[in-house]
């Protein structure tokens, strides 16, 4: 029974704290966890509400003076940016999934098609497991280790569960997974294959994700991802930015545009090009960051579009399954980030996220998930309704991998024609 | 009306260390109200100062969230379980 692992929130001493029975340098340059809505601070440690105002934890730090020349001499995973997230020095003595420093594409065919003079994809789903959850599990089972957890687990529908159980796998830590029970039979096995601990409840995500809080809660020695390990699991989202910057040469791109669920990775990106330029890693300049969503789930753009902060929570309805949380805890700094920057949030119907992963695979040979057809998707409404810049160099997120959720397409494509093992037969085809 | 109440974690140290107490009300605001009369300030960590629920903590009536329901109005029948929950970013 671990007694590191319980959840308390005793207030970090203003030097920074971490609480007893952790070893020195457990959380790397983490100084504490501080409330993001009122700057409360508590000790590092397996807390991620405020005592406070129940605002979300967020590391802080006291971060090193890190050169360019120190990361590119590291591995070609997240680990090169070890220094700037809450892991030990010795991160990469510890069996992980590595994952991270995905490719960089130019993607000139989808620029050429959209209009844009230069546009990149940041393709996520050559990850282990296939999709960018590979790397905020990553900094989640350091964590885990570092409080000595002996459960490994998290609720999920997809992307989520696979990075978990798979990371759980090479760790050999007991790892649980929790989804909803009508969940199709490939994401299932996707998880299981790697655990013989997938539970499956009789509910909806918000279900499982509710009595995952509340185990969380309740059992001691239980590391829940985006939990109870939260704030030190949204930090791997910032290798995202990170690796943006250091593949365009150490600069921020004009324009990024990211897929919104919860909102947490677009806030990581944005807190990683304004991390970067205060360490001196690259030049201080305008960047606009874009935030994308599923019309069938769009609290966020929808508050974007009325001009308010409240964002009402919906009941998600739509095939991007992975951006399908209809109370997003990040939603409302996802709108101040996209205002303060110049950017926009944008929605398209579940028909255009289908358009989306045929425009990107077709353009690109990127097979994208239905999160990536939102974005690709978005991308071209922005530029169409004038809210994006053609002319300045732009970034899209490939967040995962288009194997995942085949049903998405599975109808819009196919064989061309169905001919004889003839040579006449095929020229009498017309695919020639 | 007695109800079951589901305390998380950060507010524990209100009851003492119990992660479940009864509560009487009709309403979740009525219950909030009976809550704080037996734990003193409780209360004003679920709500803000304009006394609406907190941006960051979702409560459910049974399985269900407030905010789909009558949010503070929200009937607590008799035996029901209201749980206190911390907003969860999903994945």
């Amino acid at each position: 029974m671990s007694t590191v692992l319980h959840e308390t929130t005793t207030a970090a001493a203003s030097t920074g704290s971490t609480r007893k029975g952790l070893r020195e340098g457990a959380f790397g340059h983490a100084r504490a966890l501080a409330c993001r809505e009122c700057g409360h601070e508590v000790e590092l440690g397996p807390s991620y509400a405020c005592p406070e105002c129940f605002g979300p934890l967020e590391v802080a730090y006291d971060f090193p003076n890190v050169t360019r020349e120190e990361i590119a001499a590291g591995p070609a995973n997240i680990w090169r940016y070890k220094a700037l997230l809450p892991v030990p020095s010795d991160i990469e003595q510890s069996p992980n999934t590595e994952p991270g420093f995905t490719r960089l594409l130019q993607a000139h065919n989808l620029g050429r098609e959209l209009g844009i003079d230069t546009l990149w994809v940041k393709d996520d789903s050559t990850n282990p497991t296939n999709s960018f959850k590979d790397r905020v599990v990553a900094c989640a089972l350091s964590a885990a280790r570092e409080l000595d957890a002996k459960v490994f687990a998290c609720p999920s529908t997809g992307n989520l569960a696979n990075a978990v159980a798979a990371a759980g796998a090479r760790a050999g830590m007991k790892t649980v997974v929790f989804i909803p029970s009508n969940l199709e039979k490939p994401k299932q096995v996707n998880s299981a294959v790697y655990t013989d601990h997938l539970v499956a409840v009789d509910g909806n995500y918000d279900d499982v994700n509710k009595l995952a809080s509340e185990i969380a809660g309740e059992e001691e020695g239980w590391a829940f991802v985006n939990v109870n390990v939260r704030p030190f699991y949204a930090e791997g989202s910032k290798t995202l930015g990170y690796e943006i910057a250091e593949q365009l040469g150490w600069r921020l791109p004009d324009q990024v545009v990211i897929p919104v669920a919860s909102g947490s990775q677009l806030t990581k990106v944005d807190k990683a090009f304004r991390e970067l330029v205060a360490l001196g890693l690259v030049e201080d300049k305008p960047y606009k960051v874009f935030g994308a969503q599923a019309t069938g789930c769009s609290p966020v753009s929808v508050a974007y579009k009325a001009g308010t902060d409240a964002i009402r929570p919906v009941k998600p309805d739509t095939i991007a399954k992975s951006l399908a949380i209809g109370n997003p805890a990040d939603g409302i700094y996802v709108l101040d980030i996209c205002r303060r920057s110049g950017g926009a949030v944008e929605d398209i119907t579940d028909d255009e996220v289908r358009d989306g992963i045929l425009l990107l695979a077709r353009t690109e040979g990127i097979f994208t998930e239905t999160a990536g057809g939102t974005t690709v998707g978005v991308l071209k409404k922005l530029v169409e309704t004038g809210q994006l810049d053609p002319t300045l160099e732009t970034v899209v997120i490939n967040t995962g991998m288009g194997l995942k959720t085949l049903d998405a397409v599975a109808d819009r494509v196919g064989p061309a024609a169905t001919i004889a093992p003839s040579y006449d037969a095929f020229v009498a085809s017309g695919v020639l | 009306m007695a109800v079951s109440v589901r305390i998380p974690t950060i507010l524990r140290t209100y009851t003492g260390g119990e992660s479940e107490v009864s509560a009487e009300g009709d309403t979740l605001a009525a219950v909030l109200d009976d809550l704080d009369a037996h734990y003193a300030g409780i209360k004003g960590r679920i709500l803000d100062e304009a006394g609406a629920l907190r941006r960051f903590v979702n409560v459910y009536v049974g399985n269900d969230d407030v905010r789909f329901l009558e949010d503070l109005q929200t009937p607590t029948p008799d035996g029901v379980q209201v749980s206190v929950i911390p907003a969860v970013a999903g994945g």
